[in-house]
């Protein structure tokens, strides 16, 4: 009972950081709402007691990812044009047609009355479960992944080439 | 509407908030962090899925995810740094390479 009161509250937080990375003017402002936003949605997958997909939010996208756009702020912030006009001209109908899109997507998902799950011992998410269950259906997907990593690493190099 | 459905309903608005973002705003970096907000809604589905099912398929989903997020924004970012340094702005208006 305490984690569904926990989850209305992070979900009602979550949804508030990310309206605020919409709508705040400066990216370094939006940067840290959405920093907020993953952080709360960890706290979510905690509270579903998905423990290894919270660890990974955190550590890979508030630590990493994050970073690393934080990082690309400090570098590029400039005073520019989209600092004084920060809405396009479509913001009129572009706001009319994501209402209609969740209005179709509430439509479609929200009837959803997923399957009762079997009945289980222990946590499939605790991280040695999810750790070799993982490797045991996952490990040739795991290495490709390890392919697109090197593959991302050299695209960005290739840009920054291009750049020179 | 027991607490799965609720979730999904927030993965949707969120989902959405992300989408008016990368359309309306003129902020190159802030575009990007909308695309971030999309990418995290749907780890968000992917995660209530597997919570609701129990089963690995929707957790090892979410996993690759992460792996498609960081190559994205390693990518990003150097084409970002690359369009603010030709352009001097980070005002998508001012390139007028970029469609739509």
């Amino acid at each position: 009972m305490i984690s569904d009161v926990l989850i209305a509250v992070f979900a009602v937080m979550a949804f508030a950081f990310a309206l605020l990375v919409v709508v705040l003017r400066q990216p370094m402002r939006a940067a840290l709402a959405l920093i907020a936003h993953m952080v709360c949605l960890a706290a979510i997958f905690a509270c579903l007691e998905v423990h290894v997909v919270a660890l990974f939010q955190v550590l890979i996208y508030v630590g990493a990812v994050m970073v690393f756009m934080v990082y690309a702020i400090m570098l590029l912030d400039d005073r520019d044009a989209s600092y004084t006009q920060v809405f396009s001209r479509w913001s009129l109908p572009a706001v009319i047609a994501v209402g209609v899109l969740v209005v179709a997507l509430g439509a479609i998902l929200l009837p959803w009355t997923p399957a009762v799950p079997a009945t289980r011992g222990t946590s499939p998410f605790s991280f040695p479960a999810f750790s070799v269950e993982f490797m045991k259906h996952y490990w040739f997907h795991f290495e490709v992944a390890s392919i697109l990593l090197v593959v991302g690493v050299v695209a960005a190099w290739a840009v920054i080439a291009e750049r020179r | 509407m027991d607490k799965y459905q609720f979730l999904i309903g927030l993965a949707v608005l969120t989902f959405a908030t992300g989408l008016a973002g990368v359309v309306i705003r003129r902020n190159l970096m802030v575009v990007v962090m909308c695309v971030e907000v999309m990418l995290n809604s749907v780890v968000l589905a992917f995660v209530v899925f597997a919570a609701r099912s129990g089963t690995l398929e929707g957790a090892a989903m979410a996993f690759f995810l992460y792996i498609a997020a960081a190559c994205e924004i390693a990518v990003a970012m150097a084409i970002v740094v690359m369009l603010v340094e030709r352009r001097g702005s980070l005002d998508i208006a001012a390139d007028p390479e970029l469609k739509g």
